[in-house]
């Protein structure tokens, strides 16, 4: 049972999810991605808001599942996970140490021109794009000119 | 109540209806373009569809989910999907008709894109709060698909002979299906007159502005005569395409109503 004396801050909650890895990048977390919009406590039940990335990205689901199952860990029974839309997710919410994670695993972090800085992997400024889609809705394919290798470009929106 | 459908929609029978034609075009594009899923001419190409397919049909569930509670009947954005049948459909012709070649559905898709991106621009200063955040949403979805199928539209008209033949063949071939896109009827007017929407026609500039030049640069030539197929977002005449479509992609409800995951 969990009281106003007992309960744990909203920041402490903020710390937990951000040990809540994203099922398909999970050197990052949901907090890193930007996609938890609100914590609040309201009554004896928590609720977090979370706003998804693409309309129909399939990971959603299984996101807000990991949320309840790591608060649930926790010890928290009353959790409310509620979809919030407004404002739309922007890649401009990815924390600094996503963006430092992404490239470490091998995915070039957003960039407001449109396409990757450098590759992840050899640090080459010459790339090209070979498509704008690639394996999950927030990534497109490019590919450096320099190592040769492929690699994956997290999609600037 | 034969004599109320003939009377003008109520504001709310007219949202309803403008909702459906939302969450319609999406949705039926949206399972068209997933019918390359595993069979486009490469695979990069392949996956572009099946996101962009991914993007409309999760725009599907929040047009179709906003449609469900507007009209008040408890019909979930599923079972709108679903459970109706093909006159209820409010998508645009263009949309249902098959995806030919692959040059045939990217030049529908431009086509498309150019037209929602515009639409969606639009819906988001909507008087109605909840159709603007949806709008929000799914117009960044929408400008990328766009960017990418005026490139694709393109790079295969400006391409081969072969590609350039299909490409303007494709462009004949849609060219009548545009019109719809732009006229409006009592539908939208209630729309435009709440605020809601934006009046279809007040469109097509912006939209020439996008597409021929597109066009031009794809060395494709503009089809003559402005003729318009309707019936597709009144419901009143769909081709004989999308039943075809609808027993694909409702068989699972059909045949064994209420099965879920």
């Amino acid at each position: 049972m969990v009281t106003t004396t007992t309960r744990p801050t909203t920041d402490e909650i903020r710390e937990w999810l951000d040990a809540v890895p994203d099922p398909e990048i999970p050197v990052i977390s949901v907090i890193d991605l930007g996609i938890i919009r609100d914590v609040t406590w309201r009554g004896d039940t928590l609720e977090v808001a979370v706003t998804p990335t693409y309309s129909g990205c399939p990971a959603t689901s299984v996101i807000a599942m990991d949320i309840e199952t790591a608060l649930r860990d926790r010890g928290l029974d009353k959790i409310r996970i509620v979809t919030q839309i407004a404002p739309p997710w922007t890649s401009d919410w990815l924390s600094d140490k996503g963006r430092m994670r992404l490239e470490g695993y091998g995915i070039a972090p957003p960039q407001a021109a449109g396409g990757p800085d450098r590759c992840p992997q050899c640090h080459s400024q010459d790339v090209e794009r070979i498509s704008q889609f690639g394996s999950t809705p927030c990534k497109a394919q490019w590919r450096c000119r320099e190592c040769l290798e492929p690699f994956d470009y997290f999609k600037c929106i | 109540m034969a004599q109320a459908t003939a009377k003008a929609p109520t504001h709310n029978e007219a949202l309803f209806e403008y909702l459906l034609r939302m969450g319609d075009n999406s949705l039926v594009l949206g399972h068209r373009i997933s019918e390359w899923c595993g069979i486009a001419p490469a695979l990069e190409e392949d996956i572009a569809l099946s996101n962009t397919a991914l993007d409309l049909i999760g725009q599907t569930q929040m047009w179709l989910g906003l449609a469900g509670k507007v009209e008040g009947a408890g019909r979930s954005a599923d079972d709108l999907a679903f459970l109706r049948d093909a006159w209820d459909f409010r998508n645009l012709l263009l949309l249902e008709r098959p995806n030919g070649d692959f040059g045939q559905t990217m030049m529908r898709q431009f086509l498309f894109d150019a037209y929602q991106m515009l639409n969606l621009e639009a819906l988001k200063t909507s008087s109605d709060q909840r159709i603007a955040d949806i709008a929000a949403k799914a117009h960044k979805e929408a400008s990328y698909h766009l960017e990418r199928s005026r490139i694709t539209v393109i790079a295969l008209g400006d391409g081969t002979t072969e590609s350039r033949t299909r490409m303007q063949a494709a462009l004949d071939a849609h060219w009548p299906y545009i019109g719809e896109m732009f006229a409006a009827d009592a539908v939208d007017i209630a729309m435009t007159h709440a605020g809601i929407a934006p009046d279809p026609a007040s469109l097509r500039p912006a939209w020439d502005g996008i597409v021929l030049p597109a066009l031009h640069e794809a060395t494709l030539r503009v089809p003559d005569g402005d003729f318009a197929h309707r019936g597709g977002k009144d419901g009143v005449r769909h081709t004989e395409h999308l039943g075809h479509m609808l027993t694909t992609m409702q068989w699972m409800q059909r045949a064994y109503p209420g099965a879920t995951w």
